[in-house]
């Protein structure tokens, strides 16, 4: 059976937690499996970064230029790892660049892949992934196929790893293919509110209905005390700007109060804000996603709650 | 630059999912599917694309259920062409299949740009994009929020975490997975939907089911939560006495 192959992530300073969290799991499969453990960086800090992981080897791709992700370049690269050393599970964190990378370097080295996985399990002689599929709606369990698979594992499955090691390491650099180039990178736009500084967030999801509502949230943050943020739809949609956005894609928030408003609680919107200390959900479905890490919720029409709610905190 | 918008249906989550729990197995047949939202922000920027560069755009479906409700959609958007792949298919398609489906029909086809919906709700095996372009051996770029033609490539935006975003220049062919096109989504009333059912025509191209790499889920489940929230009951002014008062107890009342 092949080794692990964990895939790191780069953030802004250092490897991120979601790739930190794959070195803890990666390596108890290895060692419970009694098989070894390898993982992949990129970029012209990755040798250092790599060399203390606790896993058994290193590849540390050094091309400066791949500090950043690069669609192309990571996937090829880690499409001829992946045919060089036969990994029995590759592990990506499921970020918006693991979802990226994920797909094309399983269907390029034709093997499955098992997305959105929260939770591998060892049971006898198999490998059993759990992913959280249909928003949260449903778990699937999948025995891993003994000729392996790859992984996107969604962030916060584990805790991150904070022990350290002295792999082997292996130190390359690889050509850049040309057709996709980097041109600049953008950072997100400053706006008159942090949502991460805030101690309370009023929330709203799809069930605003539309940006005429949006007075209505206004209202009652104004009223608490706290800012307006949103999930994703509502930024879409190009009612709130980007900066007003909690989730995978978004900011992550770990306020004193979040009040969801119409946010159905996706996995992808709780990976940023489920730490928060009390969490209020308004959603008609009382079986919604967001109602499992709640702390409390209601079925009541969220536009008519929210005046009611404003009303009686200003005392009137 | 000619685009194709692969697209499918997804099950209706307002609905609750149908399964057999016994079998732990998804009842398919059972449920009600609606477009997948993120394809239809694929097709809204292929077709804003459209508009700014005159591009053709040709929506594409694999057969199944409703596929030809979708496919007249998106002609009745704007879509030039609507191509419907038949085959030995049904709803329970995995999207290792489909994938491997839309790549045996694209790499006959002179596209230079794919777009499709950066995930789908029932993606357990992978997401279209990555998938078809790792099949086809061509360069992709996922959660992607504009695409710009320019000479004979094209200029996109990837987002990353945090709302970092890189502006990313490729040559064709490329495919694309959308997470939100520029502009929301565009209305097709359902009466100009059903004109274009009458006066125009789904290409249909027969296409062979090949051997994938399979995943076997030993079973669905409902996930049992840990916990779930205290519900608060009531009619709306209750609902709003008793949040005040919990807001109250844990001194988050500035007064």
């Amino acid at each position: 059976m092949g080794p692990i192959l964990i895939v790191m992530e780069n953030g802004a300073s250092g490897f991120v937690d979601s790739s930190k969290e794959l070195i803890t799991k990666g390596r108890e499969i290895a060692k419970n499996l009694e098989i070894s453990s390898i993982a992949v960086g990129f970029g012209q800090d990755a040798e250092s970064q790599l060399k203390n992981l606790p896993v058994d080897r290193v590849i540390a791709i050094t091309n400066p230029e791949l500090s950043q992700y690069h669609p192309l370049a990571y996937e090829k690269t880690l499409s001829e790892i992946v045919k060089k050393e036969e990994p029995y599970l590759t592990l990506v964190a499921n970020t918006t660049m693991g979802m990226d990378l994920g797909a094309g370097v399983a269907s390029s080295v034709s093997l499955p892949l098992i997305a959105y996985c929260n939770q591998v399990a060892i049971a006898g002689q198999e490998v059993v992934a759990t992913s959280s599929v249909f928003a949260g709606k449903l778990m699937a369990e999948i025995v891993v196929p003994k000729s392996g698979a790859v992984l996107t594992v969604m962030p916060g499955a584990w805790s991150a790893t904070e022990d350290s090691g002295s792999p082997q390491v292996d130190v390359l650099s690889v050509d850049i293919p040309p057709s996709m180039r980097i041109l600049r990178t953008i950072e997100p736009e400053k706006s008159d509110v942090d949502i991460t500084k805030a101690d309370i967030l009023i929330s709203v999801g799809r069930g605003i209905e539309g940006p005429e509502n949006l007075t209505l949230a206004e209202e009652l943050a104004e009223a608490i005390g706290g800012v307006v943020s949103c999930s994703r739809p509502v930024v879409d949609a190009g009612w709130l700007p980007k900066s007003r956005q909690v989730g995978k894609s978004g900011q992550t928030v770990k306020p004193k109060l979040y009040m969801a408003f119409g946010i159905s609680g996706a996995p992808e919107h709780q990976q940023g804000m489920k730490d928060a200390d009390l969490i209020i959900a308004v959603n008609t479905d009382e079986n919604a996603s967001i109602m499992d890490i709640a702390h409390f919720g209601t079925t009541v029409d969220m536009l008519e709650l929210m005046p009611a709610l404003t009303e009686r905190l200003r005392g009137e | 630059m000619h685009i194709a918008v692969l697209m499918k249906s997804v099950p209706d989550l307002v609905e609750d999912i149908a399964l057999d729990e016994h079998e732990g197995q998804i009842l398919f047949d059972e449920m009600s599917y609606v477009p997948s939202e993120w394809d239809d922000q694929a097709l809204e920027e292929a077709l804003v694309i459209k508009e700014e560069s005159g591009a053709e755009v040709t929506a594409v479906s694999i057969e199944t259920q409703d596929s030809d409700n979708l496919l007249f959609t998106a002609l009745a958007k704007g879509s030039d062409n609507a191509v419907k792949l038949v085959g030995d298919f049904d709803l329970s398609l995995t999207n290792r299949q489909r994938a491997q489906i839309f790549a045996d029909y694209l790499h006959k086809q002179p596209f230079d740009l794919i777009l499709s919906g950066v995930q789908a709700i029932d993606d357990v095996d992978g997401q279209i994009p990555g998938l078809v372009a790792g099949i086809m051996g061509w360069p992709h770029a996922s959660v992607v929020t504009e695409v710009r033609v320019k000479d004979q490539g094209i200029i996109l935006r990837q987002e990353y975490a945090g709302g970092l975003v890189a502006e990313i220049e490729s040559s064709t062919p490329v495919v694309v997975g959308i997470q939100a096109a520029r502009k929301p989504p565009r209305y097709a009333s359902i009466a100009k939907v059903r004109q274009v059912a009458k006066s125009r025509q789904i290409e249909e191209v027969e296409v062979p089911l090949s051997n994938v790499p399979a995943l076997t889920v030993r079973r669905f489940y409902k996930p049992v939560a840990s916990a779930h929230a205290e519900m608060v009951d009531g009619d709306v002014e209750d609902v709003a006495a008793r949040i005040a008062e919990i807001l109250q107890e844990r001194n988050l009342l500035r007064r």
